[in-house]
């Protein structure tokens, strides 16, 4: 049988315009006649990307910020050409590359569910046939004839992924959208991901999280600065991805983002994550050794170091700040070794490292996004079901349970 | 072995061509976009569609006032009242001119759409002229009865053969200008400002409030034929008018003017529209 997806060395090249935006005025298209076009830097998102999609396969896609998956994913779904390289479907693709595309605020739950699932592709009569599964599975009923404006974001939400939960295209593209709404919400769409995908439909799916990809698709492509790294097994493709991740435990921060004041006084160097088992890998409930170094330059009143874990959706979860121990710390010149022990107790999934620091009137430093660090479910020899909790904290509970 | 499925290629080339299979085949989209845009033009008026003929009602009666004795339409058209006058030219404008206004924003108030799924993009300008097109129904029946009310009389055998040209006109140049501005709208946005200020101009070079006989000179009247809408109005009258006979350069420059400007706004737009997902 002949794949039904083949991506066939896939190039896709963005002009990055250095002053302003990206789209032009007549002015700068007039004044661009005369200057040097030194102005415009080429950047390949994807180069060269080539695989194949079998029928019935679901596929991850994984990889760091930056590293072409979102473009790659926009490609499959035609918004937008590949430079160069080619394509071949043989099914009707449905992306979802955002829930509730094309919502509209003003008109009723009732309309945006029309209007919705025909930008999503479907057909009047498929919706109308569909419209009380639709309702049913979103949970809305009684609020179906009020503008959308009036519902909260929650429910807004979950409409539309009702909508999209109910497209039966041959190919399913999905960008991290599995993300929505409340916990028990998130469950009941990820066991409709998992119907359509044992339903024998094909599912492409981007994600962060690596406990959800590793649930759903068996084979992963990892992508690294636009390049294919690797195409098969999804457990190698993730172990690749933490990988290249960090390379080692020492984190060189020095090239990261940073946000806060700048000040020139302080500035954090390194970072180690001391006990993790393989990559940046820690199991529910273990705990998490972290090394932060930086140096003071001029000396600083009542400083503050600290971390904080950000889940998926950008939720702060944790955060640990070093005046758990030092009411008051004076930051005198010098250079610091700080090191934190911490029982975070979240559930299994994959979180964002963040350092900063701060002083008695400025928050000096925050570095986002230093590392992802994977929580590993706890009990493997379970079924693969039982695995995940459901929480967002992961809790020590003990049970006894007798017949009465 | 199931059988296979047809083989669709995503690649870099793209045709410049209409694919009318593919539009056909998103048909409701049209619909469902236009009947969006129209619900939510009216939510929460108290009048609601009566806007739709309010607006030119008002418009006629201010011009009647201001223009009607002065610009004395009586003497090339015998019984032809200046209200419906001006109706008739206002009747087509305001389809030509809330067409163009809102196809040129188009890309830009659909951009989130356009970033996150795709269909046939020449849907979004399209919707744009069903929605005036609406507005044009429901004006057009308060034209009816402002011509019964005025008791004009209406050559009807004129009326089949010039109301059908004109109307086909007015689409192919509105469609052809509206799917150009909205293209070059996404990639230029001084078309923001360009638009209603173009549109204000085109009002006083088409013969809506004025008849065009009034400019003596060939030649001028030659290259106002340039503007689809004039060939548009000056067809629309002519069942009223009466005018027996029609300048047929006029007519040619028109048909070729319509046409090239439906060609070249649909080339325009299928060239760019490929690229407006990373640029809108």
């Amino acid at each position: 049988m002949k794949p039904i997806l083949d991506i066939q060395q896939v190039s896709k090249l963005f002009q990055l315009y250095h002053k302003g935006l990206p789209y032009l005025s007549f002015r700068d298209r007039i004044t661009g006649m005369f200057k040097k076009r030194d102005e415009v830097e080429e950047f390949w998102a994807l180069k060269d990307i080539s695989f194949t999609v079998e029928p019935g396969e679901s596929i991850g896609i994984i990889g760091r910020n930056g590293a072409g998956k979102s473009t790659l994913l926009k490609i499959l779904s035609k918004i937008t050409p590949p430079t160069t390289g080619r394509i071949v479907s043989r099914g009707r693709i449905a992306s979802l590359l955002e829930v509730g595309t094309g919502f509209h605020q003003e008109l009723t739950g009732r309309e945006n569910i029309y209007m919705n699932g025909s930008i999503l592709g479907m057909r009047k009569w498929e919706i109308d046939k569909k419209f009380d599964e639709i309702v049913d599975f979103s949970g809305t009923d009684k609020f179906l004839d009020m503008a959308l404006k009036h519902y909260s974001s929650g429910m807004q939400l979950r409409l539309a992924f009702a909508v999209a939960a109910h497209l039966e295209p041959e190919i399913l593209v999905l960008d991290e959208v599995l993300a929505v709404g409340d916990v028990a919400f998130q469950r009941k769409c990820f066991q409709k991901m998992e119907d359509i995908s044992s339903g024998g439909r094909t599912i492409i799916l981007v994600s962060h999280n690596m406990t959800q990809v590793k649930q759903l698709c068996k084979k992963g492509v990892l992508l690294d600065q636009g390049k294919l790294q690797f195409v098969g097994n999804m457990h190698d493709a993730i172990s690749g991805y933490l990988n290249n991740s960090v390379r080692n435990n020492n984190i060189d921060v020095s090239s990261l983002g940073r946000m806060g004041t700048k000040s020139p006084d302080f500035t954090i160097q390194t970072m180690r994550v001391l006990n993790v088992k393989e990559d940046l890998q820690v199991l529910e409930g273990d705990k998490l050794s972290l090394e932060i170094e930086y140096e003071v330059f001029a000396p600083i009143n009542e400083l503050v170091v600290g971390f904080s874990l950000t889940d998926f959706y950008g939720n702060n979860v944790v955060e640990c700040r070093s005046t758990a121990s030092y009411k008051k710390f004076e930051g005198a010149v010098g250079r610091y070794r700080a090191r934190v022990d911490v029982f975070p107790g979240v559930s299994s999934g994959t979180y964002n490292l963040n350092v900063g620091a701060r002083s008695d009137v400025s928050h000096l430093e925050f570095i986002p996004s230093v590392a992802s660090l994977d929580i590993l479910p706890a009990v493997s020899e379970l079924e693969e079901w039982n695995k995940s909790s459901a929480g967002i904290l992961s809790v020590k509970s003990d049970w006894d349970i007798k017949k009465i | 072995m199931q059988a296979q499925q047809k083989e669709n290629i995503i690649s870099s080339d793209r045709s410049v061509i209409l694919n009318l299979s593919e539009l056909w085949s998103y048909r409701e989209l049209f619909y469902f976009f236009t009947w969006r845009d129209v619900k939510v033009k009216y939510k929460q008026t108290t009048l609601g569609v009566i806007w739709v003929v309010l607006q030119p009602i008002l418009t006629v009666i201010i011009f009647s006032f201001f223009f009607g004795r002065a610009l004395n339409v009586e003497k090339t058209s015998p019984g032809l009242p200046y209200p419906v006058f001006v109706f008739s030219g206002l009747l087509l404008w305001n389809f030509f001119s809330s067409s163009v206004n809102s196809a040129g924003n188009s890309m830009l108030t659909n951009a989130p759409i356009i970033k996150k799924i795709y269909f046939p993009r020449i849907i979004i300008p399209v919707t744009a002229l069903l929605v005036s097109g609406v507005d044009f129904i429901v004006a057009f029946v308060a034209y009816v009865g402002v011509l019964i009310y005025y008791n004009v009389h209406i050559d009807f055998m004129a009326l089949l053969i010039f109301w059908p040209i004109s109307i086909m006109f007015l689409l192919l140049g509105t469609l052809g200008i509206s799917c150009w501005l909205a293209a070059l709208n996404v990639k230029y946005r001084d078309f923001r400002y360009v638009i209603p200020f173009g549109l204000q101009i085109a009002l006083f070079v088409s013969p809506v409030i004025y008849p065009a006989s009034i400019i003596s000179e060939r030649w001028v009247n030659y290259v106002l034929a340039l503007n689809p809408m004039y060939a548009a109005i000056n067809f629309f009258r002519v069942p009223l008018t009466g005018a027996n006979s029609i300048d047929i350069v006029l007519m040619l420059i028109s048909s070729v003017s319509s046409t090239l400007f439906v060609l070249l706004g649909i080339y325009y737009f299928k060239r760019t529209e490929a690229f407006f997902a990373d640029i809108a």
